[in-house]
């Protein structure tokens, strides 16, 4: 059976969350990205296939090298980054209002 | 449906600004950022210092249960001017991230509805950015906390 590769899927490893800092910077090779990280190189293979497989990076032929760099289009479907960040606000001020609308003067 | 919270982060900048439409009348607003058990109750944190004035100084803190420390922050006040405007800076302890700014301005929408203004200044853009993403992080963190509780469940 294929497992369902999705964006979700592919950020909810911290990893590949790392290796997708990495490259906001810079294009780099496997093993420039594999010395960022303990494990084995292998397993950094392994991680970078899956977010091909997403389009989150996408690979690039660089004279014998693969480089391998992000993939803008795809970033933004998750560049909803600010969602969170919007929606723990929306909670809090969700919070105060409720709590002020209920509330009496000493 | 309008979003009542939103968030104008423009790429490149160091700041950001967070605007919200209340449905209360400004002084009830600005209390909710003045009375320390207010804020407790909203803010979800205890309050262990809140001194409301020039050169006054704030610490929030969170523990769980068991007494120890989620998340404890702090920071200095160098503007209060009540219904109207809070200037602070805001530090979480220990957490890696540097000092920020930050510029609350209150007003007056109509008798019964007010608008909050909040408008943070980050040492660089790649600190507001990180700061952006930690509940980004955090959220997906908790979902796969979660999965590995149901999963370790059917074992």
């Amino acid at each position: 059976m294929n497992l369902r590769r999705d964006v979700f899927q592919a950020i909810a490893d911290p990893t590949r969350r790392a290796i997708l800092l990495l490259l906001t910077s810079q294009s780099m090779t496997a093993g420039a990205i594999a010395a960022n990280f303990d494990t084995a190189r292998p397993t950094v293979s392994k991680h970078l296939q899956i977010l091909i497989e997403c389009e989150l990076i996408e690979q690039e032929p660089n004279g014998r090298e693969m480089h391998y760099h992000l993939n803008p289009q795809k970033i933004k479907e998750i560049a909803a980054f600010i969602e969170p960040f919007r929606k723990l606000w929306d909670d809090r001020f969700n919070k105060l209002e409720a709590i002020m609308k209920k509330h009496k003067p000493k | 449906m309008e979003q009542k919270t939103k968030v104008h982060a423009e790429e490149g900048r160091s700041d950001l600004l967070i605007t919200r439409e209340f449905d209360l009348p400004l002084d009830l607003l600005f209390k909710a950022y003045q009375d320390p058990e207010i804020v407790e109750q909203w803010m979800g944190t205890k309050v262990l210092k809140l001194e409301n004035k020039k050169h006054g100084s704030w610490q929030f803190q969170t523990s769980d249960a068991k007494g120890n420390i989620l998340f404890s922050a702090n920071g200095t006040i160098h503007e209060f001017v009540e219904n109207k405007r809070i200037v602070r800076t805001f530090e979480m302890d220990n957490a890696g991230f540097e000092v920020q700014l930050e510029f609350l301005e209150f007003e007056a929408v109509s008798d019964d509805t007010s608008r909050l203004n909040m408008h943070i200044v980050y040492r660089s853009n790649a600190h507001r950015d990180e700061m952006l993403k930690l509940p980004f992080a955090y959220g997906i963190n908790m979902a796969h906390d979660q999965l590995q509780k149901v999963v370790s469940q059917l074992k």
